[in-house]
């Protein structure tokens, strides 16, 4: 039996004449994500797209499941496909849902009929449909108001489709068609979530990350690609940008006050993000900053930190609890990796007593004691090291 | 060039034992208890391996159970012995120091209503004597206690355990935990008094996926993994020869044990004085305790920023134990270690293999770390 998958999207279908842009990028996701999986067509038809796998062998509960996390989707079916022929029909609705059907004890069959010369009328194929059902399979009924499994029948101009239920997709919009931002990400809890979430309205995102070895580890290093592993499932490929940061650390401990040492280092850390941000062609920067959360995050020292960036500072968790936040990074299954114990860039040289309301002169004023600092971003601008990371790389 | 400097972890494999297993993979892969040829030939490999340990052990071989691991032994010795003695009383006696697989039976053994005393240690590591005394009493079924602990080296008086259950008049089994210390020192089963001793074949250049138990011929305990009768019913699961027979040739392998830890002093003798010499240095491990491991901390140097270093250098030391990845040593804690030692120190563990030079380079290292690194803000 011929299987495929039914694409619903959602909010595109508001996008008016971009439609058909957004329905592009959609596809060129879908395809990024399953094609290690094999040979797979794409169609747009009539309010949905149609994937189609090449061959029967391919694992399709896989691609089914690769599938529900990318966005712009609001709906995913998997359907047997057959000649639009009413015997045909009857019976590969029976081959196809009969295992679903066996456990169910109601059921309803609803029919659309986007072909209008198919001599059925859609009430006319739910009365063959149902009929059929009920005389294969003893003990189903009807129920039309709460069944327990709905078969969709729909015939469509080149075939009839057979599914029964719907899975939920991801939601949100193609990743790519909101352009491209940078993630600044440590390896804690709130950047991998913060990355989703804007992958989740469309951008495609660049990451940096700040390494500091000797203080900080390979392991560090390797738990941040692990984490992109997990959101690039959503989002796609991203690359990564590892900066080393080992030298500017040191200047801010010999030459700043220890009360100002995060806050001077955010700032740093956003001019190194946005000079790359802006050279690999990213429109904004994304951080996983909480209002409040640490000293570095009062909404003084967020004013302090923000004018060192040249782009606009997207922060989705601003206004979310620590709770809410780990919520998040379970579903995307981030939260175990982000609690790996090993010391990031930010939590290096830590003051013991953080100054919670600079100002930004003062912040200024602080960051000038750094000696030629211009050479110094540029060294480790020079110095950062690129590393793709692949969806279900293989 | 690599230097390791982490063997308490585990070690190299060594060239004997390598070649001694590649045959067990290849041609001789037979099932030890098949019957037919085959396997009476890898039968033959297994006993051979047997009669090595027992060899290394000075026991008989037939009081040597190869297990899957040195922790599954442990457990075995422990939840076996709890078993079959809980009838003849309550009370278990060990150290607050022990090695997790060990440490962890005693806290489940608790949970099921046993009740366990744990001796602190004395300044050095090791136990007070008096304080076993006054642990053992009449009810006492279990006394385990390891022989050299894994993150200090300090060696523990395990021969006075059984002194300690007969004067007590206690039904007690005693246990050696002897994984840090088989082949870097003379370990007797007969001579400690042990009924049951732990060891294992990755920490003495054998590969991992091997340990044993030896258990004094006439001791009887509960199996506490069930399943084929494989090694008289206490490690049932088939045997992993290959396993087998490179720990085998690794204790063969083994040469003069007193005159190899004669050197061994004598190397640890050499880095302490440099280490000493280093104002930031200062050295946890006991100095009567075993050579191979030297546990130091740096003041100002987290353990794992100055393993970084180390690292990027082709050095490889560790923090503590490899077994507790992420946490602050409870060991170095339970001996009355301030918090900044605790957090600064590392493991440094030798292997037969070490020499003078890699022992240069490692001070050499240290010196520039502390003049490098500073996390002291």
């Amino acid at each position: 039996m011929k299987e495929i998958i039914l694409i619903k999207d959602g909010e595109l279908a508001l996008k008016g004449l971009n439609r058909s842009t957004f329905e592009d990028a959609l596809i060129k996701n879908m395809r990024e994500r399953i094609a290690p999986l094999g040979g797979f067509s794409f169609r747009k038809a009539q309010s949905v797209i149609v994937v189609e796998p090449e061959t029967e062998e391919i694992d399709l509960d896989e691609a089914v499941s690769r599938i529900q996390k990318v966005f712009g989707i609001v709906g995913i079916s998997r359907c047997a496909v057959c000649e639009k022929d009413i015997d045909k029909i009857r019976e590969t609705a029976y081959t196809y849902l009969r295992d679903e059907l066996l456990f169910a004890k109601t059921f309803k069959v609803t029919a659309k009929r986007a072909d209008k010369s198919f001599p059925y009328k859609s009430p006319e194929i739910c009365d063959e449909v149902g009929g059929w059902l009920l005389s294969k399979i003893r003990g189903l009924k009807v129920d039309v108001h709460e069944p327990d499994v709905t078969v969709t029948v729909e015939v469509r101009d080149d075939s009839a489709y057979i599914h029964g239920a719907q899975l939920k997709g991801a939601g949100g919009m193609p990743t790519g068609t909101s352009g491209r931002a940078c993630l600044l990400i440590s390896g804690g809890i709130d950047s991998p979530v913060a990355g989703y979430m804007m992958a989740k309205r469309g951008v495609k995102l660049t990451a940096v990350h700040f390494a500091s070895p000797p203080y900080t580890s390979e392991l560090a290093e390797m738990k941040v690609h692990e984490l992109l592993g997990r959101v690039s499932m959503y989002s796609g490929r991203v690359n990564l940008f590892t900066v080393p940061f080992t030298e500017i650390q040191e200047a801010i401990r010999d030459n700043c006050p220890e009360e100002m040492f995060t806050v001077t280092m955010r700032r740093v850390m956003m001019k190194l993000a946005s000079r790359i941000a802006v050279w690999q062609g990213c429109d904004a920067l994304i951080t996983g900053e909480s209002l409040g959360q640490v000293a570095s995050q009062t909404i003084h020292a967020l004013k302090c930190t923000d004018e060192c960036a040249a782009l606009p500072v997207f922060r989705p968790c601003i206004g979310m609890d620590k709770n809410e936040i780990i919520e998040i990074s379970r579903k995307i299954d981030t939260f175990d990796i982000s609690i790996r114990p090993y010391e990031d860039c930010c939590t290096v040289f830590t003051p013991r007593h953080p100054r919670t309301r600079p100002t930004p002169e003062y912040a200024r004023e602080i960051e000038a004691m750094l000696p030629e600092e211009d050479a110094m971003l540029q060294r480790a601008y020079d110095g950062a090291k690129l590393l793709v990371i692949e969806a279900f790389a293989s | 060039m690599d230097i390791y400097l982490d063997n308490s972890a585990t070690t190299k494999v060594c060239r004997e034992a390598v070649d001694a297993m590649l045959p067990v993979l290849t041609d001789n892969f037979g099932n030890p208890s098949a019957v037919h040829a085959r396997g009476v030939r890898a039968k033959t490999a297994l006993e051979t391996a047997r009669g090595r340990i027992a060899n290394v052990l000075s026991c008989a071989p037939e009081e040597v159970y190869f297990s899957h691991s040195g922790t599954l032994a442990n457990n075995t010795a422990i939840f076996g012995a709890a078993e079959m003695k809980k009838r003849a009383g309550n009370r278990i006696v060990t150290t607050a120091l022990e090695h997790p697989s060990v440490a962890n039976c005693m806290a489940r053994l608790e949970e099921r209503g046993f009740e366990v005393i744990r001796l602190k240690p004395a300044a050095g590591g090791a136990f007070a004597p008096e304080d076993l005394l006054r642990a053992v009493n009449k009810n006492t079924i279990l006394i385990s206690c390891m022989l050299v602990n894994n993150e200090t080296g300090a060696v523990n008086p395990v021969e006075l355990l059984q002194k300690a259950a007969r004067r007590a008049g206690a039904p007690a089994l005693i246990h050696v935990d002897a994984i840090q210390a088989f082949g870097k020192m003379p370990v007797k089963p007969g001579k400690l008094g042990a009924d049951l001793l732990t060891i294992s074949g990755h920490k003495i250049h054998g590969p991992k996926g091997v340990g044993a138990l030896y258990v004094r011929k006439g001791v009887q305990i509960r199996p506490y993994v069930v399943g084929g009768g494989q090694e008289n019913g206490l490690f049932s699961g088939t045997e992993p020869l290959p396993a087998i027979v490179g720990f085998g040739a690794a204790a063969a392998a083994l040469p003069d044990v007193n005159r190899t830890l004669e050197r061994m002093h004598e190397l640890r003798r050499y880095a302490a004085e440099q280490l000493k010499a280093l104002p930031a240095v200062a050295i946890n491990s006991p100095a009567d305790g075993l050579p191979y491991i030297i546990n130091l901390s740096v003041a100002g140097i987290p353990s794992q920023v100055l393993i970084n270093y180390l690292s990027e250098r082709g050095i490889y030391v560790s923090a503590g134990s490899a077994c507790k990845k992420g946490h602050r040593s409870e060991v170095l804690s339970v001996m009355g270690l301030p918090p900044a030692r605790i957090d600064s120190a590392i493991r440094v563990s030798m292997s037969r293999y070490t020499t003078r030079e890699e022992l240069d380079a490692l001070v050499g290292e240290i010196r520039n770390a502390t003049k490098n690194i500073r996390t002291k803000l």
